[in-house]
């Protein structure tokens, strides 16, 4: 008779188990993205060459990577100042401010647009008053970064409170006993030691800046070549039947996808921590 | 500081706080706080004539019931790739779990389109589903679709630390009384995984709820049968209709808030029991 563990399940069940799962992730996960550069490349290398030179291709591309240039930076600076208080301190409402924090991952992302229109629009609280300044924030660039910052706030606070929490505040706090000031203490200590956690939040803020549809649709009123980021320049060449143009820049926005899923795996091995999901 | 309650010799916690609290009000709080006074302009009356248009309740039935049966359908697919990738080796298990993320890394509208491709008439899987009558594209089967893609992720991702930290010890005296491995995962592993199979589906509801990219592309957006009720809220704005997109949005905001108070409730009362 062979021996076999009871604690866990048959070989037989575990291989149809393994099986399944592997069919669901290729069926629900792999292909959506296959399917993405399947459709870009159906007319050949040179067709999707054509397709990201084109003028407005290249103004979508530009305006995603500048609208990111702005809100990630701004966001970083933040969540380091966030996950500095949260994490190395406590204090009444501490928990009221990890849920605020939080609190735009819960929001829908057209809700995310809408709060900056009723704010700006030509019918919101403030827009007479910049209509007479003549001022434009929504239908406009300020608007789109203005979308991507809220529904990109949380990332870096969130990655960082707890590495701010566990690892770092020893260090940190002989630093300071042997007479450092702060800010070196930030420099030399806690900076060298969150360094991956820093660039994993910052990683996963990025792709969710250039990714975003949803908050930036609501914002942008789809000008050509001039509000229209990647996204939303897919979404409209899709509902122009140019499917080669519009899965081409969803190819180039897969790409980034692919890259920070690999970045995350390199850092979740480098940090230690298998951290769980991207949100 | 003063309010500082934990002893420490850090600095920069009023500074941090400041930042914190300014950057906050700013970029959430207060346009928050103008969502939630914009629907009153139309008075009492008129927010109720507004949120009970046969439209917006068909829209928000499509929302809220399609995120329930996406999140339902969630509850053991993410349960087996959990138990899959926690408890078993294989090749490819690196591979495969990076790609459990790959619905939230992958924007909304490149997966909309995705999904579109897919499953439309002549699509690699929709083309094996035509001859059997089954339609997903531009149907409110197109809406599940993409829900349950975009929700999977919340599933696995809140259940394999819970599995992970089950104790051997309850699984191994199971088995030794003499339960078979069944009676064990019904009796003994089931149980302690319930709390963080309600917050996976509490998770995966409350995305799919809000859910805009992925959706809209797949779904057809046929007023009062696939139109969900974000896209409601973009149509409304786009009418000018200010306060009733307003109305629209903090009606979702607060029944989704109160689903998710009550299935955490609910957790609560479980992991107690347990």
């Amino acid at each position: 008779m062979s021996h076999r563990a009871v604690t866990t399940e048959r070989r037989s069940t575990k291989a149809v188990l393994i099986l399944l799962t592997l069919v669901l992730m290729a069926v629900l996960l792999l292909m959506p993205l296959v399917v993405v550069f399947a459709e870009a490349f159906r007319r050949g290398l040179p067709a999707v060459l054509d397709a990201i030179v084109q003028p407005e291709a290249v103004s979508a591309i530009l305006l995603s990577l500048l609208v990111a240039a702005i809100s990630v930076p701004l966001n970083t600076v933040c969540g380091l100042a966030a996950a500095w208080c949260i994490g190395h301190f406590r204090f009444p409402g501490r928990g009221l401010l990890i849920t605020l924090v939080e609190l735009p991952f819960s929001v829908s992302p057209v809700i995310s647009g809408l709060v900056w229109v009723l704010l700006f629009g030509a019918n919101g609280w403030l827009g007479p008053v910049l209509d007479r300044a003549g001022l434009r924030i929504v239908f406009a660039m300020p608007g789109l970064v203005l979308a991507t910052l809220f529904v990109t706030f949380p990332f870096v606070a969130r990655t960082l409170i707890p590495l701010m929490q566990n690892q770092t505040a020893i260090e940190e706090e002989a630093a300071i006993t042997l007479g450092a000031s702060g800010w070196q203490t930030f420099w030399r200590v806690t900076l060298p030691n969150i360094r991956w956690g820093l660039l994993y939040g910052v990683l996963l803020c990025n792709a969710r800046a250039m990714g975003e549809f949803g908050a930036v649709a609501v914002v942008s009123g789809h000008i050509r070549g001039q509000t229209m980021t990647m996204p939303l320049q897919v979404e409209a060449l899709f509902n122009d039947y140019d499917w080669v143009g519009a899965f081409t820049i969803a190819a180039l926005l897969s790409l980034l996808a692919v890259l920070t899923l690999g970045a995350k795996a390199a850092l979740e091995w480098r940090i230690g921590t298998a951290s769980g999901g991207l949100l | 500081m003063t309010v500082a309650v934990r002893r420490t010799a850090l600095p920069g916690f009023a500074p941090t706080l400041g930042v914190t609290l300014a950057w906050l009000s700013l970029i959430v709080l207060i346009p928050l706080a103008s969502l939630a006074l914009r629907p009153w302009s139309l008075g009492l009356e008129g927010v109720w004539r507004s949120l009970t248009e046969p439209r917006v309740l068909a829209a928000l039935r499509l929302s809220f019931g399609a995120a329930s049966v996406a999140a339902l359908v969630n509850v053991p697919l993410g349960l087996l790739v959990a138990w899959v990738m926690v408890r078993y080796r294989f090749p490819g298990r690196n591979v495969a779990d990076a790609l459990i993320d790959m619905p939230l890394a992958l924007p909304t509208a490149v997966a909309g389109i995705a999904l579109t491709a897919l499953f439309a008439k002549n699509g690699w899987i929709g083309s094996l589903l035509a001859p059997l009558g089954i339609k997903v594209a531009y149907t409110p089967l197109g809406v599940l679709l993409a829900m349950v893609f975009v929700g999977l992720p919340f599933v696995v991702r809140t259940l394999e630390p819970v599995i992970m930290d089950l104790p051997a010890d309850a699984e191994e005296a199971a088995a030794t009384l003499g339960a078979s491995r069944a009676q064990t995962w019904w009796r003994v592993i089931l149980p302690a995984l319930l709390p963080a199979l309600l917050a996976g589906f509490a998770a995966a509801l409350a995305r799919g709820v809000g859910e805009y990219g992925s959706v809209i592309f797949i779904a057809g957006n046929m007023p009062m049968v696939s139109e969900i009720a974000p896209l409601l809220i973009v149509i409304r704005l786009e009418q000018l209709d200010y306060a009733g997109a307003a109305a629209l949005a903090l009606l979702m905001l607060l029944v989704s808030f109160c689903i998710l108070l009550l299935l955490n409730l609910l957790q609560g009362r479980i992991g107690r029991q347990a």
